[in-house]
């Protein structure tokens, strides 16, 4: 196949690893926006998601809106919010943004309503505050499942990340998927693929053993003798 | 509207080809998925060695996705039939895992009983079991049906005409209006195939009408599942 051995050329073509088009150039580009994203979502997302878990109250309007939010077209909010704001990293942003609130917010008030609710009552009546029950009890509890939002939003957002190339102002690595496409460069748009698959898989991998950490770092079920 | 009314035929033509593009893949993914989830259900020993397997191509960024495929099945790079594949793998992916867990709800001792009264294995599993795993695969299926709709317009990217289409042309035109269009057009489109799904469910499953909401202590993992596997990009 010439586009496999075009794309093992292109990955192993030492001018494709440095310089502002080089792929650690790219790949750090794509985890800058990643990282920024998300931290910025997180802000947003998980306060609500966690006064929701915890109050029980709006939970029908959480539901709905991180449902209506998930059948949002991105190429369309993308394109859209650019035409306002214009090219450059700002409507990528934007657009990642409000795409990583939905899992967000939907692992932090799941992350709390999965607590055991005779453990929460439990706290209460040993006399913790509901700061404390919220801090102590229900977060380190929810975790895994908090962490499952961080999972998903992070990947919905290096996926989204490579969307965004579309518009001229981004850089990352859908750069290359998008001005090899503009061009007809197979070899750089397969091999600018197989880089994103690669990004995507290690970090739902890392976020893997980061849940298997946080399940087993909660509390054994069972009460050890002290 | 101006822009609507003098194109309403170039948005009937991309939506009757967006209604194809993820149509098919729904239809195809829940044929494909449901006997493998079955079979993983029987399978204990293998049910998480295909479930993370479906994990994993779900985890794969769908642009990235249609332009690896060309070199794996030998299609054009803007050929539609990147389009239908690749979703048809996520549509697999994603419902595999309701599939399992729609035959895992099915209780056990309905199946003795059903054998016990002389249901062959193949009778029992079209007359029995899936019927009795229908709510839980419809589930699922809504799932994967606004996801897909949703992931089709990427495809515009690649030059695969849909609805997306129009958030492309409209960028390079500089048209809100078209934009506008194409995400009302995708979302009610969604909200089309989820009614349909539900009228359908509610006509071949009489007795599953009123869905037990929040009672169980698992309702809200299961929900913040289908959270987890609706909408990648």
């Amino acid at each position: 196949m010439s586009v496999l051995n075009d794309t093992v050329d292109w990955l192993s073509d030492s001018a494709n690893w440095s310089g502002d088009d080089g792929i650690p150039h790219r790949l750090t580009q794509h985890l800058e926006y990643t990282a920024l994203t998300v931290a910025i979502a997180a802000a947003i997302a998980i306060p609500i998601g966690l006064w929701v878990g915890h109050t029980g109250r709006l939970r029908g309007l959480a539901v709905v809106s991180t449902g209506a939010l998930r059948a949002l077209p991105t190429l369309g909010v993308l394109t859209y919010a650019s035409l306002f704001s214009g090219i450059g990293i700002k409507p990528a942003i934007f657009t990642l943004v409000l795409l990583a609130i939905p899992p967000l917010l939907a692992g932090a008030y799941a992350g709390l309503e999965s607590v055991n609710r005779q453990t929460i009552d439990a706290a209460r009546a040993i006399g913790m505050t509901e700061w404390q029950v919220l801090r102590k009890v229900e977060v380190p509890l929810a975790l895994p499942l908090i962490i499952g939002g961080f999972r998903s939003a992070t990947l919905q957002v290096v996926a989204t990340a490579t969307v965004a190339a579309y518009i001229p102002g981004p850089g990352g690595l859908g750069r290359y998927l998008i001005d090899g496409l503009a061009v007809s460069d197979y070899a750089r748009i397969v091999g600018g693929s197989v880089v994103v698959i690669a990004l995507a898989l290690v970090l739902d991998g890392l976020f893997v053993i980061l849940q298997r950490v946080a399940l087993g770092s909660r509390p054994s079920r069972t009460p050890t003798a002290a | 509207m101006t822009w609507f009314n003098a194109n309403t035929d170039k948005v009937w033509d991309l939506l009757l080809s967006h209604l194809w593009l993820s149509g098919l893949p729904i239809l195809l993914g829940f044929v494909i998925a449901v006997p493998i989830g079955w079979f993983a259900n029987r399978h204990r020993r293998i049910r998480g060695t295909i479930l993370s397997l479906g994990g994993i191509l779900y985890t794969i960024p769908s642009l990235a996705f249609f332009l690896v495929l060309p070199s794996i099945i030998g299609t054009g790079f803007l050929d539609p039939v990147n389009v239908v594949v690749a979703l048809t793998v996520y549509a697999v992916a994603i419902m595999v895992r309701s599939a399992a867990d729609a035959f895992e709800s099915v209780s056990p001792a309905v199946l003795d009983a059903a054998t016990a009264t002389g249901f062959a294995p193949a009778g029992r599993a079209f007359l029995v079991e899936l019927p009795l795993a229908g709510p839980v695969l419809l589930a699922g299926l809504r799932v994967v049906a606004v996801s897909t709709v949703s992931l089709v317009s990427v495809g515009a990217l690649i030059g695969v005409s849909n609805l997306g289409s129009l958030f492309t042309e409209g960028y390079r035109t500089d048209n809100d209006a078209e934009i506008l269009i194409g995400v009302i057009g995708i979302v009610g489109l969604a909200l089309l195939f989820d009614l349909v799904l539900v009228m359908a469910g509610r006509l071949l499953m009489p007795w599953a009408r009123t869905p037990r909401r929040g009672r169980s202590p698992v309702s809200p993992i299961m929900s913040f599942a289908q959270h987890l596997r609706g909408g990648r990009v």
